[in-house]
């Protein structure tokens, strides 16, 4: 097949002024640490340092949640929604006028390429307060009763993969059911929640009703252990969310939400045209590089058409770009981490170990940085760990089945439960699938489709709660 | 206009504007060439209006019809920041309105702010309504039977409002927003005492990502143009909160020949925050049905 050739169409840096040093935003400040500890955050594409971070160590978070109890008493919780509503209004107009400059921020801290930072995430965000800048003063319509009340501090962890737009997936319901926040962005990328934090600033919110705590898992340990909460968030691994759920279950009693791990299926009909079907798949798990909890890690394809629809795979693999996450023409970015690179790794080495057969398109990788081709695997049991666990990385597993039924059998085949996809011309078999599946979000015929007015979240292990559309606001009322 | 609409006094002779017809994103004079003189409320004059004909009533018809695809076509999320915008520019120009609102309802100055500061924020209110009447007024429905069947809201179409006569600004916002917010779009009459700052606002309007056509503004008189709405087939809901009293009943026996959706005047407390009525009067309930099954 032709190859064509790109030349680098690098997206510019220079709409990004670093700090050499962050702070923590406390009470509507940049503040220096307690204790002093400081730690470095990296561009995962070159392994330059971007920026010192503080971390944040109990002192501080106690800080932070009193600053955020004293808002929510005083200020926020009191003021009429519609206020409320314009403050929120106003982070959605100024993520929109910033956002080329978040979105190489972005891509600068997660390694994602500027395609999806500037196309996907950035947009959503502001999509995303924008839509609960309307809830904030239309409490009484959301189907809680005529009077729903806010619960009061939320703490709230998010993971590093969509960094900022965890934070509005986050913060804007919390803020327009009329609580207040302290958040702890992921260690890895921290800093477009620093750069919002300067949002808050640009828009007046009252210092207090969001808070950025920066730092590592003893930060988050101490935010959502922390007595002075109503609410925890928690964005990230199932590992660390049932850590979360047994911290929660003693002590005072907090309102817990959990979004966690999945290892979807998308299952892939024999009637479905292949190309489009292809696209979706690819879409399904290489967006991102893979660094994504609803990612279609599992393809189920039906056997009469898995030779098809592998080669067409494969043609398609063939023409990703890998690279700079900066090129607006890359199509997978970098590993976010050393660490997560490594969990990539070993799960894949598994994979073949176990008997399955690995393909990569040939692809040049940079020297510096993190960095892992597109991979499929064929020949995938349900057994195997590259079917059960979730690698978090750009990696397909290939499973087939003959019937409907025996689809939905293998798709349903894991603790998980967060998304699922399906692949078919009829509208019917769709619904019958569907209404099988034992997943949160179900894709039909498109695949990683996010909106704010569409409720996402899990059954099963990979959690409870929604967030998005009417149904989101449930996490942050008391109700 | 007056002097008490003008931001300063000075020696300078002001330029004046000519008030006239919003239309299909244009702002014609009256195709009859017609005006009526507009007076303050001690009965100075302010200006001329056009006296919109029925010939303008139904252009501006058929502006609403051109521009309905592309409005009810466009997402919920797009109509929502139109409508924020309205609100952004209007707020830029505070000062202007609250003039104007003043010379035509004999306000004081602070209730004259209040009214367009209430104004600002109803758009603000109805913005946020454009991706949520849907997810309160839709449902998903549990019939007896292996089908997938859901009932959305859609808008009703081309919308004729006769704006209510005693509010300028408030009430005609709040008669304005609630149809254009779902998708339908609006040929609308303004306050026949009041009509400049309606006027006004349709500058704001044209200037601020409605498309032309979404909202088509007359000026004249109620009693004239009201039947010619009402009785055109081309229209698909009428609001009749601003029609005299004793009109409102023929035009609703006018409006029963294609069978418009019909809001009757009632006592309305514009300062109040509206209910979802208004919203709900111009929208159709679709429900689909499709199997489920392999």
């Amino acid at each position: 097949m032709a190859k064509f050739e790109y030349a680098p169409a690098p997206e510019s840096r220079s709409v990004v002024s670093l700090r050499e040093s962050y702070g923590l935003f406390i009470n509507g400040e940049f503040t220096s640490g307690t204790d002093g500890g400081m730690f470095k955050t990296i561009s995962p594409a070159t392994e330059e340092v971007l920026a010192e971070v503080t971390e944040a160590g109990p002192a501080d978070v106690d800080r932070a949640v009193a600053a955020a109890r004293h808002a929510y008493e005083q200020t926020w919780s009191v003021m009429p929604g519609a206020e409320r509503a314009k403050y929120l209004f106003r982070i959605a107009r100024i993520v929109q006028e910033r956002a080329r400059e978040l979105a190489v921020l972005e891509s600068l801290d997660n390694g994602k390429p500027i395609r999806e930072s500037r196309d996907v995430d950035i947009p959503l965000v502001a999509a995303h307060f924008f839509y609960h800048a309307g809830w904030a003063d239309k409490l009484e319509y959301a189907g809680y009763g005529p009077a729903p009340r806010p619960l009061g501090v939320a703490g709230q962890v998010i993971p590093w993969n969509f960094p900022l737009l965890m934070l509005a997936w986050k913060i804007a319901p919390a803020l327009a059911c009329g609580n207040t926040v302290v958040l702890k962005p992921a260690e890895t990328t921290p800093l477009t929640a620093l750069a919002f934090a300067g949002i808050c600033q640009q828009a007046d919110l009252p210092p207090g009703v969001v808070n950025i705590v920066t730092g590592a898992g003893e930060t988050g340990r101490a935010l959502v252990t922390h007595p002075g909460i109503d609410k925890v968030a928690f964005t990230g691994s199932t590992e660390v969310g049932k850590e979360i759920a047994r911290a929660c279950a003693a002590g005072p009693r907090k309102k817990l939400t959990l979004e966690l791990g999945g290892k979807a299926a998308n299952i892939m009909f024999e009637d479905a045209p292949v190309d489009q079907a292809v696209e979706g798949i690819v879409n399904g798990i290489f967006f991102n590089q893979g660094h994504v909890c609803c990612a279609g890690s599992r393809l189920l394809v039906q056997e009469s058409v898995q030779d098809e629809v592998l080669a067409s795979l494969r043609r398609r693999l063939a023409t990703l770009r890998v690279g700079d996450p900066l090129d607006k023409n890359t199509d997978v970015g970098a590993i976010n981490s050393a660490a997560q690179l490594a969990k990539i790794r070993e799960l894949s080495q598994a994979g073949e170990a176990e008997g399955a057969e690995r393909w990569s398109p040939p692809c040049e990788l940079p020297d510096r940085g993190f960095w892992f081709p597109p991979t499929v695997f064929t020949g995938v049991s349900q057994a195997h760990r590259i079917a059960r666990e979730e690698i978090f990385g750009p990696v397909l597993s290939v499973l087939t089945f003959r019937t409907p039924a025996e689809a939905v059998e293998k798709a349903n085949n894991t603790p998980y439960g967060l998304s699922a996809g399906v692949w078919t011309e009829k509208g019917s078999q769709i619904l019958w699938t569907a209404a099988r599946l034992r997943a949160g979000v179900v894709w039909a015929n498109t695949f990683n489709k996010f909106d704010p007015a569409s409720p996402f979240g899990g059954y099963k292990e990979s959690g409870y709660g929604r967030e998005g559309g009417r149904h989101g606001l449930e996490a942050y009322l008391d109700v | 206009m007056s002097d008490a609409a003008a931001p300063a006094r000075s020696s300078r002779l002001a330029v004046r504007k000519t008030y006239k017809l919003y239309i299909g994103g244009a702002f014609p004079r009256s195709e009859s060439g017609r005006s009526y003189p507009v007076t303050d409320h001690k009965g100075s004059f302010l200006a001329n209006a056009a006296l919109a004909s029925r010939k303008d009533a139904r252009d501006a018809v058929s502006a609403a019809r051109k521009a309905f695809a592309g409005w009810s076509g466009a997402t919920a999320y797009n109509r929502g920041q139109v409508l924020y915008r309205v609100a952004e520019l209007l707020e830029g120009r505070r000062a202007q309105f609250a003039a104007e609102v003043r010379a035509a309802e004999g306000l004081s100055a602070r209730q004259a702010e209040a009214v367009v500061d209430a104004s600002i924020d109803r758009w603000v209110w109805y913005a946020g309504w454009s991706d949520k009447i849907m997810q309160v007024r839709g449902s998903a429905n549990p019939v007896a039977g292996p089908y997938f069947n859901f009932s959305a809201p859609e808008p009703t179409g081309v919308v004729a409002v006769l704006a209510p006569q005693d509010s300028s600004l408030l009430g005609f916002v709040s008669v304005v927003a609630p149809a254009v917010v779902s998708g339908s779009t609006v040929v609308v009459l303004a306050s026949e005492r009041f009509p400049l700052p309606a006027v006004s606002l349709s500058e704001v309007l044209a200037t601020s990502d409605v498309p032309g056509g979404v909202i088509n503004v007359l000026t004249g008189r109620t009693a004239e143009i009201a039947p010619w709405l009402a009785s055109h087939m081309d229209v698909n809901a009428i609001d009749l909160t601003g029609a005299p009293g004793d009109l409102a009943d023929d035009l609703a026996v006018a409006a029963a020949d294609n069978l418009k959706r019909v809001l009757r005047p009632s006592e309305q407390d514009w300062a109040l925050t509206p209910r979802l009525d208004r919203m709900h009067a111009y929208l159709e309930t679709k429900t689909v049905w499709h199997p489920i099954g392999t």
